[in-house]
């Protein structure tokens, strides 16, 4: 019962924070604020490693209940070291969320609230759904509340950047939706059940055509989500236009849920076909490592900046997934979180600057350093750290990414190199523009508040924690990355064979 | 007619008594409340009558009319979805002006009547004089509104319309029975299963009829009326025309392609498909340019026909309970939608509150029908947790189970340029109120708040625990056998069961 809670407590946290809305306007913040601790106590009790019964190694729990009966949809979640960990993510950024909208968003403050807790919820139900129809019913979900977020509380062009991250994303959802029909149908014709049960649905016998087919399906949708470079175009102007609790959740989570989706379930649901796409992915991430790079480098904006270095560190997730090795799927989970936290908090600190000096134009900005040093301190810690500074937590995941694609694919793992050196180009170009040189008189800031500061001594706390010890991390997910396994053991020594025989 | 076919007909005799009972009514005394809770009550004794009708299905009564479980799913939704359109209508019709509405109740009845008589059809016969009994009754509707011009110009556009379909559909039947020999679709069936091939007067046959039916439902290519239609009418009669009008002549669809005579005509199928894609894309795209809720909502329920069509041409995987669904949530969604404009509209001003302008700032303005709407966009939309969603979902798992790749394309390039132009109306009201002009809205009605409300509730209880409908749904199958014609034919008696 405690998974459906987690889901559950947020989404009743919304109505509540709806109704009191009203009168005082701490109310809906109180509330959100509770909600969330109360999802962590759910989920610290979970974390306490207890010898799970009746469930399969590796999951950590599990919740059945029926749903729609009558087409084989139930309302299955399942939890892992995986979930778990992305779980624990998407609480605290949306607690950082909260805490640094606190002041800023001043407007219609219930409803904001309500959005927030709503695409928690929905995120939420992302990573713990295993019932494929259950999955996409949280994954359309999660989109409403995030666009309402963009579209009211955005910045100038938001109306614009709103309806382009959900046509993107509910577009390429579809075309996710008909595969998962079709792998239905394919497995009630080998099996005679119709079922959307992950677990059942594994190891699905089908022809080659339409295994690629179908991969191709879910690869889409969360190669938009990721995003995957031909796929990005939407989140630059997401990002930018997002207020910066927005940004925070999109940059920080949602991004997460597309990588979560290729490790949870297009390797695993179609091992064939994505074993054969790995070439094409494993260019398309060394094109999203170089590509983002270098559009960061060019960008004037700095939420631009930001977004772009995402698709850029994106890349190393999607080359860790697909080198086909624990060492490089250890990689991307660790990056997954490391960039979950770093660019997070230079969402906010850009998101900071915007709010006293209302521009994000760093040809307006320099010699903040001089009116607020702590703020830049704080501001140049994260921008090495997302530039890969051994010691801190990005360093650790690109660097295993490339160590583990280095054995499948030497080029991926030299251009993706390329990409560190270019990371350093724009973080280190994003802290002499905006930090460094002479104070512009216009723009003189002051110092973080209070809320401000806890929230970035907790990211800085974790980031240094994932560089300096990140084995408790790997240790967590490694069971559920232990699925991939065999299947990569197995897969690895055929990298260069043209075919391989199907199996189940 | 034996007993128990009079208890099968009871919910159509319970109706027809009922006009008798209103029209009297209104000759002894004049009052608005007194037509509507009349009204009401008749199809309340219909909803009723239907629970021991559904005890004696299925039930052959005369060669007329057959009453199965399709009937009684039907006819529960076209009557509750009659009841939600009253209750809208109260307050709104009889603030048009200072006499008593009380015809416009008599005529929604009429109106319903003749809708639920085409949901039994097994017949042409019952057919026509269903849709004409509808098509009549709903002319006088369109045009209540009599102080606008747009009212009277929709009428006259359906006016026609409504002769000219009948024109296409009459000539069609002619040429059938000249084929046939026959004018039931049950004995249609038995001799079209026994026969080989299909010949020219039928093929003419099938496409004058698809032509009238495809008026009625208005998917292109022969859409061009509902716009105008939607806008002219008052909101309420507008959700009559695409809910009440539309259902009916669906069934009448499913019943005699896909349960009756018209099942091996491959060619009206393929045509159908084109009629679908053609409508989910058109429909659409002509939706994006809309700047009239009214209109958007006309160029949407177009694109929405074309999806329900996707399901009625996948009848071997799930494709009759999907359009069943379907049918279901697109009816609350439309009705919570009009429902919601004319809740904003002045009756007594020269037009409905449908230009998008008008609706800037509505979530600030009034937050709870903001938030209906909403909702309503959204579930026509398909996005959950909404019944659109999962009748989307359930169209699209028939659609690939009888790997329909053309429509299903459609489905989802139709469904993504409609998402386009539903967040459109969405951003339109969250954004700020602009300052100085401020369109004032009327008092809401209570009557009409109730059934958004209940509308919106069942969006959303129904899109999360949509088992609890999909169970009924499955005992409505018009495949299911039924019971064979008494000997009046000299044909054996076949069973329809047999057939596929």
């Amino acid at each position: 019962m405690m998974l459906p809670a987690l889901i559950v407590i947020p989404l009743l946290a919304a109505l509540v924070a709806c109704l009191g809305g009203r009168t005082r306007a701490n109310w809906p913040r109180r509330v959100t604020v509770g909600a969330l601790l109360l999802d962590a106590l759910i989920l610290a009790e979970l974390t306490r490693p207890v010898p799970a019964i009746g469930l399969a190694p590796g999951w950590l729990a599990h919740f059945d209940a029926p749903w729609i009966p009558q087409l084989g949809i139930s309302l299955r979640l399942d939890m892992d070291g995986l979930s778990l960990l992305l779980l624990w993510l998407t609480l605290a950024l949306t607690l950082a969320s909260v805490a640094i909208s606190w002041r800023e968003v001043t407007a219609h403050v219930g409803f904001f609230h309500v959005c927030l807790l709503a695409t928690t919820a929905g995120i939420i139900g992302v990573f713990l759904a295993t019932d494929l129809f259950l999955f996409f019913f949280f994954w359309e979900i999660m989109l409403v509340p995030m666009y309402f977020l963009v579209a009211i509380w955005g910045h100038e062009r938001r109306v614009h950047a709103a309806i382009k991250f959900f046509l993107f994303t509910q577009g390429s959802g579809l075309l996710m939706l008909l595969a998962i029909f079709a792998l239905a149908f394919v497995h009630r014709q080998s099996t005679g059940e119709f079922t959307f049960d992950y677990f059942k649905l594994l190891h699905t016998p089908m022809s080659s055509g339409t295994g690629m087919l179908l991969m191709l399906g879910f690869f889409i949708a969360f190669a938009v989500k990721l995003p995957v470079v031909p796929f990005h175009s939407w989140l630059p102007d997401t990002h930018t236009q997002a207020p910066t609790a927005g940004s925070v959740l999109l940059a920080g989570i949602l991004l997460k849920t597309g990588a979560y989706g290729l490790i949870r379930f297009t390797i695993p649901l179609f091992p064939d076909a994505a074993h054969r796409f790995t070439p094409i992915a494993l260019a398309l991430g060394v094109l999203g490592i170089l590509y983002g790079a270098v559009l960061a480098i060019g960008q004037t904006d700095m939420k631009r900046l930001v977004a772009y270095s995402s698709v850029s560190h994106l890349g190393f997730v999607l080359l860790g997934i697909f080198a086909w090795n624990t060492l490089a799927l250890q990689g991307a989970v660790i990056q997954m979180i490391a960039h979950g936290i770093s660019t997070g908090a230079l969402f906010i600190l850009v998101g900071s600057v915007q709010d006293r000096l209302h521009t994000r134009d760093l040809r307006h900005l320099g010699g903040l350093w001089h009116g607020a040093p702590r703020f830049s301190a704080v501001f140049l810690f994260f921008a090495i750290a997302s530039l890969g500074l051994p010691g801190l937590g990005n360093f650790v995941g690109e660097f295993l990414t490339l160590l583990g694609t280095w054995r499948v694919s030497p080029p991926a793992a030299v251009l993706g190199a390329v990409g560190l050196v270019m990371a350093a180009v724009y973080a280190l170009l994003l802290v002499a523009r905006a930090l460094l040189g002479p104070a512009n008189p216009q723009a003189v800031m002051g110092e973080l508040s209070g809320r401000h500061r806890v929230t970035m001594a907790a990211m800085i706390v974790a980031i240094v924690a994932l560089g300096v010890y990140p084995q408790p991390v790997i240790d967590m997910a490694s069971p559920s990355l232990l699925h991939l396994g065999p299947l990569s053991a197995r897969a690895a020594p055929l990298l260069h064979l043209a075919s391989r025989q199907d199996q189940p | 007619m034996n007993p128990f076919g009079v208890v099968a007909l009871l919910p159509l005799l319970v109706l027809s008594a009922g006009t008798v009972v209103v029209m009297t009514g209104i000759a002894i005394r004049r009052s608005n409340f007194l037509a509507a809770l009349t009204t009401g009550a008749v199809m309340v004794a219909a909803l009723l009558a239907l629970l021991p009708a559904a005890r004696v299905v299925p039930m052959r009564v005369a060669p007329l009319f057959l009453i199965d479980g399709y009937f009684v799913f039907a006819a529960a939704l076209v009557l509750l979805s009659a009841l939600a359109v009253l209750l809208l209508s109260y307050g709104y019709v009889s603030a048009i002006r200072s006499s008593p509405a009380d015809e416009y109740y008599l005529l929604l009845l009429v109106a319903t009547l003749g809708a639920v008589a085409m949901l039994a059809s097994d017949h042409f016969v019952t057919f026509f004089l269903g849709l004409e009994t509808l098509s009549v009754a709903l002319l006088g509707l369109i045009a209540y509104s009599r102080h606008r011009p747009d009212a009277t110009e929709a009428a006259m556009k359906y006016l026609v319309l409504a002769g000219t379909s009948s024109a296409f559909l009459l000539f069609g039947i002619a040429l059938l029975y000249a084929d046939q020999g026959t004018l039931s679709f049950s004995l249609a069936a038995a001799k079209a299963s026994s026969t080989q091939g299909i010949g020219i007067y039928r093929m003419a046959a099938s496409a004058l009829i698809l032509t009238g039916i495809g008026y009625k439902l208005s998917i292109v290519p022969f859409h061009m009326w509902a716009p105008d239609v939607y806008d002219g009418a008052p909101a309420p009669v507008g959700a009559f025309v695409a809910v009440v009008s539309k259902l009916s002549v669906f069934t009448v669809l499913m019943r005699y392609f896909v349960a009756g005579p018209g099942h091996a005509d491959h060619a009206a199928f393929q045509a159908i498909a084109l009629f679908a894609i053609l409508s989910m894309l058109l429909g659409n795209l002509l939706a994006l340019g809309q700047n009239n809720l009214k209109r958007l909502l006309a160029y949407s329920s177009i694109a929405h026909l074309g999806y329900l069509l996707v399901a009625f041409l996948a009848p071997e995987t799930f494709g009759i309970e999907a359009s069943s669904y379907y049918l279901a949530a697109y009816a609350v969604t439309t009705l919570g939608a009009f429902g919601v404009i004319g809740l904003l509209s002045d009756p007594a001003a020269g037009a409905d509150c449908a230009e998008l302008e008008s609706y800037r700032g509505l979530f600030w303005r009034r937050p709870w029908l903001a938030g209906i709407l909403t909702l309503m966009l959204v579930s026509l939309a398909g996005i959950p947790p909404t019944m659109g969603f999962i009748a989307k979902a359930y169209v699209m798992t028939a659609g690939v189970g009888s790997a329909l790749t053309l429509p299903l394309a459609a489905l989802v390039i139709g469904s993504i340029i409609g998402l386009f132009y539903y967040l459109r109306v969405v951003v339109v009201m969250a954004q700020p109120v602009a300052a100085g002009v401020q369109a004032r809205f009327p008092r809401v009605r209570a009557s009409g708040a109730i059934t958004i409300g209940a509308l919106a509730i069942l969006v959303v209880v129904l899109g999360l625990q949509p088992a609890s409908l999909i169970a009924p749904i499955r005992l409505a199958n018009p495949r299911a056998p039924s019971p064979p014609m008494v000997a009046a034919s000299p044909a054996a008696p076949v069973s329809v069961a047999g057939l596929r």
